[in-house]
This record gives structure tokens, sequence and C-alpha cells, in this order.
């Protein structure tokens, strides 16, 4: 449960908040590569610790209609208007005011460092949107939630895979921010690029020498990762996910493809194009900035401490028992 | 005639000396920037996570499981073979063994802990650059990240610890401190405190094996420092990878399956 509270905490600042003191200026649409770093054997040098923490939506607000990039002016008064947010106070007698002390914690996105952009979302074209869903793929969606009403607290198996600590969201691939602790670290070694998430804890260790992927019938929650290199960017081609990832409702048959590049010394342009063809009718993609950061990734025991799931199916054993259904 | 029979003398000593002597140490190839090249996948073949100590083969908790389930036997990776507790800790080493199936933190998929997730029996990755070495272990998806740079203090206790890493020659030494105290050193109930300090010694010992070391001290388990080793081999298939071992799912209805809905 603290995990839920905290993602919706997060979820909420996310909203409520563009975090006060951070500046969004300039962001070229374009982009740049940096020549100068390589590792010791010559790779592209992607290394460091990097967080995609961001205030941009993935989906670009109804009112913006196609409108992709901001002005400079436009994000300079948003940023005025949430940091005015920000600076009031949780209302006293709130869960926010009781609980919580935002400032604590990196909880506050205050506290963030954020990556420059005027991108008015993540998914990048006119319609700024996840496209619809298939007529396939709505059924079932349906089907699913169909078949959980009533019986969402009746086991760990109809909790979300995130509850269970085996895969959040934001993991990927696609690697979208984490709600808190959006960070993660590149490490090259020769023939591989290993992505460690804080969030929650996997590692994604790709090899960059050419070999196929795997047989069809070995299949993971985080697919099965390949790499290579084109000139400074690094493309990674994943497939093999199982049907249980679901990733925006995709199947087994999602195919990922994104892109690093390193634009300066403390950014790297992420870009990643999804594609279902039993869920959206087109691929579609997304650009996330990450910005360099001082900091170590810190461990995200998140199964070791997953007091929630307990919390959730006791409490609700105890009802069924006030029901009598038991 | 003289030369021929020098040059026989010669490499009569030099077969004695290299037989009687200790054996030329291995060098490792070098990394892009000259350090020792440790990277690759890597798993111990022993059964030291069965117990770390000796141990002849015997059935498993499970009669179910049959012979799939028996512990393999083992001739130990504890230095002398004997792990130097403090006589009250001996007793609890005995009360943990006796009550593994409900304690042992393997069987809830917790993170190992080092060095344990050494000798998982499954393999680990060592990807290695110039700042950090990160090592990757198939198991829970644990991972740790070693800094190679000056040495930082942990913030924070942790499952898989704080660990610095320096080289002294071709060895790799890893100085591992701020672990908690859930994790144990095998499904034989050895266990350590939050005191826990393990230093790490990898050394190449030949293109495809390494000599792991790892010093044990933890003053308020054990009455001096331990010593286990073992050596670890690298997984030479050309298509050798880590796969996910997301075991969360499979500890899941030992957790919570009596908290499921009855009807």
């Amino acid at each position: 449960m603290s995990h839920r509270f905290l993602t919706s905490i997060a979820v909420g600042l996310l909203a409520a908040a563009l975090a006060a003191g951070q500046a969004l200026t300039s962001a070229a649409p374009a982009v740049k590569t940096s020549t100068s770093a390589r590792t010791a054997d010559g790779q592209p040098n992607l290394q460091g610790v990097w967080s995609n923490a961001t205030n941009t939506p993935l989906e670009r607000p109804q009112n913006l209609g196609a409108k992709e990039f901001y002005t400079e002016a436009e994000i300079a008064e948003n940023e005025k208007r949430a940091s005015q947010r920000a600076a009031a106070p949780d209302r006293a007698g709130t869960v926010a005011d009781v609980h919580y002390d935002v400032s604590q914690f990196g909880l506050d996105r205050g506290h963030a460092t954020l990556a420059k952009s005027l991108r008015t979302s993540l998914i990048v074209g006119p319609e700024g949107k996840v496209p619809p869903l298939l007529p396939e793929a709505q059924k079932r969606v349906a089907d699913r939630a169909a078949a959980a009403k009533g019986h969402q607290f009746d086991s760990y198996e109809n909790r979300a895979l995130s509850e269970r600590c085996i895969l959040w969201p934001n993991e990927g691939p696609p690697m979208l921010p984490a709600g808190y602790n959006a960070d993660l670290q590149i490490v090259q070694g020769p023939g591989y690029v290993a992505i460690l998430q804080e969030m929650i804890h996997d590692v994604r260790v790709i090899p960059t020498d050419g070999r196929p992927h795997l047989p069809q019938n070995v299949r993971q929650f985080m697919g099965d990762s390949r790499g290579h290199w084109e000139g400074n960017t690094l493309v990674v081609d994943t497939t093999n996910f199982t049907d249980r990832t679901a990733f925006r409702n995709s199947t087994e048959k999602l195919h990922v493809v994104e892109r690093f590049t390193r634009a300066d010394d403390n950014t790297i342009l992420y870009e990643f194009t999804a594609e279902d063809p039993a869920t959206w009718a087109q691929p579609w993609s997304a650009q996330i900035p990450m910005t360099k950061i001082d900091s170590p990734i810190y461990e995200y025991a998140c199964h070791e401490a997953n007091y929630g799931m307990r919390n959730i199916l006791s409490g609700a054993r105890s009802d069924d028992r006030e029901k009598g259904s038991n | 005639m003289r030369n021929r029979f020098r040059s026989s003398i010669f490499v009569a000593v030099a077969v004695l000396s290299t037989a009687v002597g200790q054996t030329p140490a291995y060098k490792a190839p070098r990394t892009a920037d000259g350090k020792p090249n440790l990277n690759g996948i890597w798993q111990a073949l022993n059964s030291a996570n069965w117990d770390i100590q000796g141990h002849a083969a015997a059935a498993g908790p499970l009669f179910q499981l049959g012979a799939a389930g028996a512990e393999p036997p083992g001739l130990g990776v504890v230095e002398g073979d004997e792990i130097p507790y403090l006589p009250a800790m001996a007793a609890k080493k005995k009360e943990n063994y006796a009550n593994r199936m409900k304690l042992d933190p393997e069987l809830k998929c917790y993170m190992p802990g080092v060095p344990r997730a050494t000798y998982m029996p499954l393999p680990f990755q060592i990807v290695q650059s110039q700042q950090n070495i990160m090592l990757a272990y198939e198991y829970a998806g644990a991972v740790r990240v070693v800094n190679m740079g000056a040495p930082t203090k942990s913030p924070a206790d942790s499952w898989m610890g704080w660990s610095n890493g320096h080289w002294e020659g071709d060895t790799l030494v890893i100085d591992v401190t701020s672990q908690n105290e859930d994790t144990w050193f095998d499904r034989s109930g050895n266990f350590h405190s939050d005191s826990l300090h393990v230093v790490e010694r990898y050394t190449p010992r030949s293109a495809d094996t390494l000599n792991y070391e790892a010093t044990i001290e933890d003053s308020k388990v054990f009455s001096r420092p331990w010593k286990i080793s073992m050596p670890l081999y690298r997984h030479v298939e050309k298509n050798a990878q880590l796969l996910e071992f997301k075991c969360v799912e499979f500890a899941e209805e030992l957790l919570y399956g009596h908290l499921r809905k009855k009807n």
C-alpha cells in the first residue's frame, strides 16, 4: 500500500506542480550529438547516473491540439504558476498534510533535476497521443476488466504486477519516468551496455555484438534486448515480451526500438518507437531527455519490503469476515 | 656435444623447478584502459548454496520433490571447514536450520547479499568500465555497482551492501559493508549480523576461471575473521546471457497464500 500511496502522491505532484526553481529553458528539437566523450575502447560514452524525471506528460493535453512545442515565454509562465501552486501549503488535516513531509525523501518534485524540453508531450507528432486501441485490443481489455470485477482483492494474483513488485510500468522497455526515483545508471563494458533502473532494481544487460534474439519460446517480462551503434547513437531492439508485460495493453507481439544519443555532457536524448499489430493501428514514438545527476542509485528493495501486499489482502479478508461471507 | 649436454641439464632443472615450485602466476588480458579484464558471465560450480561447510548428500525438506529436492554433497568452501561462531550464535545457527522452511530468505526471493550472491546456482555477469564495475546477478535481478574511485561511505544499509573496489595487481578487491542482517550464507542457516564486513578478492587464474575469496568479519557473531574460497567458471557458450529470474511470483503462494479469499 505504501508504494501506491507514494506513487499517487508523486503523480499528484507531477500534475500539480511544475517543480519550483527548476529552469525549463531552451531545447532544440533537433538532435545534437556530442562526439567528445568516448569510453576507453572507443564506444560513444553514455555512462553515468541519469534522471528521466520530467514535467512533460506522456500524452498532450487536449486543449493544445496539434501544438508540439511551447515557446520560451509559455514555459516561463507555466513554471511561474507551478511554483505558486507548489508553495501553497497542504490543506490542514489532509492525508498529504498529516502523513507526508514531501520535503523529505526526495518526494518533492522540486528536488528532482529535470532535463530541459519545450515539448508539450513526450509523444512526438501532431497527435501527441498513444494511438487508439484496435477493436481486438479493446475487447481484450474489456474481457480482462470483466473477469477481474469483484475479485480485485481475492489474492495476490489479482493485484497489479507493480503492487506485487514484479514489474513496474516505468521499467519498459520503453523506459518511462517513474513517479519518483526516476534515476538510472548506465555502465558500458566491451560488447555490453548495462542499464540499471532504480525502480525497481532491474538491470538490462544489452549485448551489442550482433547476436540474434532469443528463440521465440523464451519470453521475458522485460523482453530480450539487442543493441548496436549507429554513429554515436545506441539503437536497442527489443522483442520476446510476455503477454503479461502488457505495456499500455500490448500483447507479446510488442516490439520496441530505443535510441540513446549523447546530446551534450549532461544530456542523453532517449527516443523510442513502440509497435504491436494486435494493439495499435500504427507505431508511435516519444522523446525523453535524460539529464545527468550527481547521485548514486539506491537499492530499491520493493519485494523485500512489500508490507503493502500483506496489508491489502489481510484488510480484504477482514472485510470478508465482517460481511459474513467467510 | 658439450653444448647439447648442458642444455639438456638445463631443461631438466627447469622442469624440476616448475614441478616443485609455484605455478607461474597467470596474467590476465587487459581492458582498453589497461586493467585486468574480468568481463564475462561467471558461475560457481559447487554446493555451497546448500551448505558452505563440507557435507554429505541428504534428503531435502520436502519429500514430494523426491530426488530432485535432495541436497547435493560438497567438500565445503570454508577454509579449515570451521565457522568460528560465538557460543550463543552456534545455537542460533542450529535453530535457523531447524526452521529453514520458514526463515531462509532465499525461499522468499529476497536479494541474497554478499557473498551468497556469488555462489547461488545461477550465473552473474561482470560489466567492467573505467569508473565502476557492475555485478549483475541472475537470481532475483540482484545487482551492485562497485565504486572504483575514491572509497565512498554508504548512505544506508541494504540487502546487497555498499561496495568499494580497487586493484591489487591482477586482483579485484571489493570491500563490502552496510549489509542488513536479513541475508544468510546458505540454506543451512549460517548467518551474520548487520556488522558484517566482507572483503572479496577476484583473481584471474586462467582465461576462463577466476579464483574467488571472501574474508568474513562480524564480531557480533564470530570470534575471529574467517575465509571462504572457490573457483568461478566462465560461461563460454557463444549465446550465453543472463535471463530473467524474477522469482517473486515463485514465492508469493508461500508468502501470501494464507490470505487468499476462501469460498
